[in-house]
């Protein structure tokens, strides 16, 4: 509780107590006197004014400068309305319980919204508070807004590094589980970037600060999860909507209540009246406008300690709606890296020279899999005399030649096979990417490389499958061979492979129209690692975008960002959607059929005032209670 | 030019609803949004006019709730 809020409290208490004490005094005292009804009357007021004003006063001076600016349907106005109301028509307890638990309510949201908004700014857990700079051979803390790009930054054991850096001296273990919600630490030395946001686990490091604490991981992120606020869901822009209309209708039926059945019925008016009270109390729409919000809220927050990030409370309401789930294979499936897994002579050589030839052939390509076939063979702490290589050419499509000590070496697929005329088997039955190598006329034989499946991408599909996500979908590039075998052993359902780039956007877009042409269809989400995948990212219902830590072009395009790589991530989001939306969905049933039946009840004079407090603030509170649960979040 | 300011004391979650109304319906202003939960206020508006529009929104804010503050 902060100091607004003690004073708060202690005004309730007092009020509170003193209410006590005048109903005592008003039963046993002022009843058994014989007073004149007008003295009766005066006393009463008087007494009871006194815990009215207390709790209520800045109340009624709310009201009254609302008023002066034609807020009309201001909640402290109508307050103020129903509870002098009260007090015209003799219910004087009542008036003054009112305004006190009006105040109780109030007191309780307010604590209850903040507390909601510290757990998660505590959840997301990254906001460093102090950067370490040396002057004159001492430490000094300052702000990490303060410190320019370029200069020297110190980070101790355990502390947090506050702007994103490179390494210029010491060496360390930093942990990334502010960020990812995983709890792995990782290496660094000089020379490696280092994110803020990181925990510094192991020695002191110094950091030369590559960008200004607002362009840093920590900053973007932070801005993100704040931000995420302002998009809002279908449901609270529902609910805002509602609102508007929701209190002028209130107080118009009031005002139907109060003066048509009187004139229509005959009778008295102080009956009605009293009824219409009722209708004042519970006009104010604050528990469904709060506890809305409230409900994404945590679901964000929630979200984000487990290193998702989600932009919006639009996209975690999407999210809950998702049935399709299209992937990108490559980095998002499998581990994008790809590794040799075979290599088959079938020419006069032996297995270590034909890699030796290969990785010679391919040392001058920046391509993947060149890339990997050169990583083999310096893996076995060979080298590559680059000197004896000339005459490299890079064939698009299909693959390297080079010539090497005067006889030219060929590595390719089989359309270079072909082009060169050697007669060579054409393996199909491998899953992953076949190279074949060449020398002048003779064929050699062939290098297998494939990327690793993911190990938690399995359990994660059927995760899915199980969760009610009913298509899954995988989008790539490669070998229809290689794509079948991959969906294969995941068990995804559907493949288009041999795609182009430009291809697979097409075959999202079809996806999606397709979708939208049976009716009452789920959303659709595309994973990719942020890699080349921007446009999908964006033209999906929800672009999600993996293993994004420190890929700044991958957290703008995409709406929900999953720190680490684990597509797991993708079932905890839709869960956590899932959950916002049923408890959001059970605040608005809830606080509508109370606030109904309460005034159905009112009309007939059934409900009291006490009732319609409770319709009003108890029910704000327990809606709020409830969205407080999404804080408390587990996978 | 987008702009963000925190708000004090934005008690009440349907104010920041009729705050943000009320914004947007500035001159010059393109589009706003109060957060409650955030606490706070995200304006963009014509670069121009920036400063003249924020005391506008500023009265804005007050004509809702005459407690609250936007933090400029």
């Amino acid at each position: 509780m902060n100091k607004k809020q003690k004073r708060q409290l202690k005004r309730i208490i007092l009020s509170l107590v003193l209410l006590v004490v005048m109903v005592i005094i008003h039963k046993l005292v002022i009843d058994k006197l014989t007073l004149g009804t007008v003295l009766f009357r005066i006393i009463l007021t008087a007494m009871y004014l006194v815990p009215y004003l207390i709790i209520g006063g800045k109340v009624l001076a709310k009201a009254g400068r609302n008023i002066l600016n034609g807020q009309v349907f201001d909640e402290n106005f109508l307050m103020t309305l129903a509870t002098i109301g009260a007090f015209i028509l003799g219910e004087y307890t009542e008036a003054a319980a009112v305004m006190l638990f009006y105040q109780v309510g109030e007191l309780f949201e307010n604590i209850a919204v903040n507390k909601s908004r510290t757990a998660v700014t505590a959840l997301i857990g990254l906001r460093p508070d102090y950067a370490n700079i040396e002057q004159d051979g001492e430490l000094v803390k300052v702000d990490p807004y303060d410190v320019v790009v370029g200069s020297e930054i110190v980070v101790l054991p355990g502390e947090k590094v506050p702007v994103d850096g490179v390494v210029v001296e010491g060496e360390s273990f930093v942990n990334t589980a502010a960020l990812t919600g995983e709890s792995i630490p990782r290496g660094v030395k000089v020379g490696d970037t280092v994110l803020s946001g990181c925990i510094n686990e192991g020695g002191k490091l110094t950091l030369k600060t590559t960008k200004n604490f607002d362009d840093s991981t920590v900053a973007k992120i932070l801005d993100m999860v704040e931000n995420a606020s302002s998009r809002k869901s279908k449901s609270e822009s529902f609910i805002t909507r509602f609102a508007k209309y929701y209190t002028p209708l209130v107080v118009i039926a009031a005002l139907i209540v109060a003066f048509v059945p009187p004139i229509i019925l005959g009778g008295g008016f102080a009956t009605w009246i009293s009824r219409a009270l009722i209708f004042l109390v519970i006009s104010c729409p604050c528990a469904l406008v709060i506890s809305v919000p409230m409900g994404f809220f945590g679901g964000i927050g929630a979200a984000s300690k487990l290193g998702i990030l989600v932009k919006g409370s639009n996209y975690l309401e999407a999210m809950a709606e998702v049935d399709t789930v299209v992937f990108d294979k490559t980095g998002t499936l499998t581990e994008g890296v790809f590794r040799v897994n075979d290599i088959v002579c079938k020419g006069s050589c032996n297995q270590d020279e034909l890699l030796k030839l290969a990785a010679y052939a391919e040392c001058y390509s920046n391509h993947p899999i060149a890339k990997s076939i050169e990583g083999a063979y310096l893996e076995k702490g060979e080298t590559i005399n680059k000197e004896s290589i000339e005459d490299v050419k890079e064939i698009s499509g299909k693959g390297v030649s080079v010539s090497l000590d005067g006889v030219t070496i060929y590595a390719g697929n089989k359309k270079l096979m072909v082009d060169v005329g050697v007669s060579f088997e054409e393996n199909n039955e491998t899953s992953g990417t076949v190279v074949y190598v060449a020398r002048d006329n003779e064929y050699l034989g062939y290098i297998v490389i494939s990327d690793v499946i993911k190990q938690v991408a399995k359990s994660a599909i059927s995760k899915m499958h199980k969760l009610g996500i009913k298509n899954t979908v995988m989008l790539t590039g490669d070998r229809a061979k290689t794509a079948n075998y991959v969906a294969g052993e995941l068990g995804i359902k559907t493949v288009y492979s041999e795609l182009l780039p430009g291809d697979k956007m097409s075959e999202l877009e079809d996806i999606i129209t397709s979708k939208c042409e049976g009716k009452k269809s789920g959303k659709v989400a595309f994973v990719g690692d942020g890699i080349n995948d921007a446009p999908a990212l964006t033209r999906a219902d929800i672009g999600i975008a993996m293993g994004a830590l420190g890929q700044d072009a991958a957290i703008e395009a995409a709406d929900i960002v999953l720190m680490d790589d684990n597509p797991e991530k993708i079932c905890t989001v839709h869960d956590i959607g899932r959950k916002t939306l049923t408890i959001v969905r059970q605040n608005i049933v809830f606080a509508l059929s109370v606030k109904f039946l309460v005034m159905i009840l009112g009309v007939f004079g059934i409900a009291n005032m006490w009732l319609a407090v409770f319709a009003d603030v108890g029910v704000a509170v327990i809606a709020i209670l409830n969205s407080m649960r999404m804080l408390k979040f587990k996978e | 030019m987008k702009k963000r300011f925190d708000m004090e004391d934005l008690d009440c979650a349907n104010c920041a609803a009729k705050m943000e109304e009320a914004i947007k319906k500035i001159d010059g202003v393109i589009d706003a949004n109060v957060s409650f939960m955030a606490q706070k206020l995200t304006i963009e508006a014509e670069e121009a006019d920036f400063d003249k529009i924020m005391k506008q929104v500023v009265k804005a804010v007050k004509k809702v709730d005459s407690d609250c503050e936007v933090v400029l």
